[in-house]
């Protein structure tokens, strides 16, 4: 069904009894061209385009539980292309020029929002290390400006400018990025998706490969053996689990990150705002809830929950930054499980096992990156060579010395 | 700040040495790959904001559950004989 102006009309004057499942909830095929695992934002966007603009049609995307249930559901929504290395910058714009047709593209509402990033700095040297951070981005065809504390002061007076000990000296901002509704991304996907024949299965675990002389054939689920050519793992924090099934062992840590939600309270912040001095980032969501996050908590964990003295740490971080927020209470907090690399950067890549593929790593920066992300995961599969945008993407890196890493924090993955 | 600090899985006690066969695939090895477990987990802390000890603590990663707590010191130690 496809979503637009009549059809509301129409729907409207029938007392809205004719509209149709966003996705069906077909049968499995014994044998598919390809199987993406994983329901989530890079599952389900990877399917899309592979239809779409790779003119595959015979794939299914198995997601355990229901889609949407991961990471895609467990984060603050941003979008945003401020990356400094080229590596990064490139794909990442790439992402958001994405992002700004992607409601078009998927006939579906998802409240694309570019209401503008600002990263606010709180030293001269740290304005320096922005500065040429934007002039990075330009370079790679992406927005920046930098902002004095005049400027920033018009926007959000509120902000606790002549803090002692962070006083605010100005930011970098990026006026294309902003918000997305993330739920409606893996809606929206697996609508889009549908549209295209893609078969959608929940609660349909994968518990094992099935190789056949050195290739991927097909998938062992619980329900049952389902027949592959090409096999794609989009499972974020789940990936070592998976992969460990055909004998990987991966750069990658699991790791837990939370995110909180504040009672809904009046509009005040219009667009994003993170704070330099610590790892703390906000915006306001279309109901007024407050919605930030910090950083992850520092230790191994598969529990989609977090512990108090992470969430502490973020309202300090929040508390020095606009003091305002002392009042708003929390409402919501929840935690993802994200696959952090040894150097903070994602991984596309073929595995040493032919017709097996893996997209991971997205440390906790998936979100943004998921239409990019798909597109590239889709080339990939379908011409098996990897898009110019993730090419240094690959798993080899590592052995190569050839890491990108953002932050410079070398192989430890809690601290990217 | 935290009391203890995460330096990651207890792995890294075991570090290979620079004259051993395929040292550097060892190294590779050594330093990026995880078995990144779910379940019973061995890693190392630092009591940075204590007595400053190394330590091996053997944890649930599935519930955050502590099982175990070892001075990493007595741990290279068995593992040497």
């Amino acid at each position: 069904m496809s979503y637009n102006i009549f059809q509301i009309i129409k729907e409207g004057l029938r007392g809205n009894k004719g509209w149709q499942k966003t996705w069906r909830n077909p049968n499995i095929k014994k044998k598919y061209d390809v199987i993406i695992i994983g329901g989530g934002g890079h599952g389900l966007a990877t399917a899309f385009y592979l239809a779409k603009e790779f003119n595959i049609k015979n794939i299914a995307v198995l997601e355990k539980n229901w889609i949407g249930g991961g990471n895609v559901g467990r984060n603050t929504t941003i979008i945003r292309s401020n990356y400094m290395l080229n590596e990064n910058e490139a794909f990442y714009e790439f992402s958001l020029k994405l992002w700004e047709s992607f409601e078009k593209q998927i006939n579906y509402n998802a409240m694309v929002s570019q209401r503008g990033v600002l990263n606010i700095f709180h030293s001269d040297a740290q304005k320096d290390s922005f500065i040429r951070r934007g002039n990075s981005m330009i370079i790679n065809g992406a927005d920046a400006e930098l902002y004095d504390v005049n400027k920033i002061k018009s926007i959000y007076p509120f902000l606790d400018y002549e803090n002692a000990r962070f006083p605010i000296k100005g930011g970098l901002f990026q006026k294309r990025g902003g918000t997305v509704r993330h739920d409606a991304v893996a809606w929206g996907y697996a609508h889009a998706a549908d549209r295209l024949g893609v078969d959608i299965i929940q609660n349909c675990e994968v518990n094992n490969f099935k190789f056949k002389s050195g290739a991927c054939v097909g998938v062992e689920t619980t329900k049952g053996f389902i027949k592959a050519n090409k096999v794609g793992c989009a499972v974020a924090g789940s990936t070592s689990l998976l992969l460990s099934k055909a004998d990987m062992t991966l750069p990658i840590e699991s790791h837990v990150l939370q995110a909180f939600v504040s009672e809904s309270i009046k509009p005040i912040i219009p667009g994003v705002i993170t704070f330099g001095a610590g790892h703390f980032y906000i915006s306001q969501s279309d109901k007024g809830g407050l919605v930030f996050g910090g950083d992850i908590d520092g230790y191994n964990s598969y529990a989609q929950r977090g512990n108090l003295d992470m969430l502490e740490d973020v309202c300090e971080s929040g508390l020095a930054l606009m003091p305002s927020i002392s009042k708003a209470r929390l409402l919501r907090m929840w935690g993802g499980i994200m696959d952090m690399t040894m150097d903070g950067s994602p991984i596309i890549d073929k595995t040493h096992i032919r017709g097996l593929y893996i997209n991971a790593g997205w440390c906790y920066g998936g979100f943004k990156a998921t239409p990019a992300s798909g597109w590239c995961f889709a080339h990939l599969i379908a011409k098996d060579y990897s898009h110019l945008l993730s090419e240094n993407f690959k798993l080899n890196r590592f052995k190569n010395g050839y890491m990108i890493d953002e932050k410079g924090q070398g192989a430890q993955p809690n601290l990217h | 700040m935290s009391e203890f600090i995460y330096y990651g899985d207890a792995t890294l006690l075991k570090r290979p040495k620079w004259d051993d066969k395929n040292a550097e695939d060892k190294f590779y090895k050594y330093l990026y790959l995880r078995k990144n477990i779910a379940g019973i987990h061995k890693e190392l802390w630092f009591h940075q904001q204590g007595d400053r000890s190394w330590l091996v603590v053997t944890r649930n990663t599935k519930n955050h559950e502590i099982l175990k707590v070892e001075l990493a010191a007595e741990v290279v130690k068995g593992l040497d004989k």
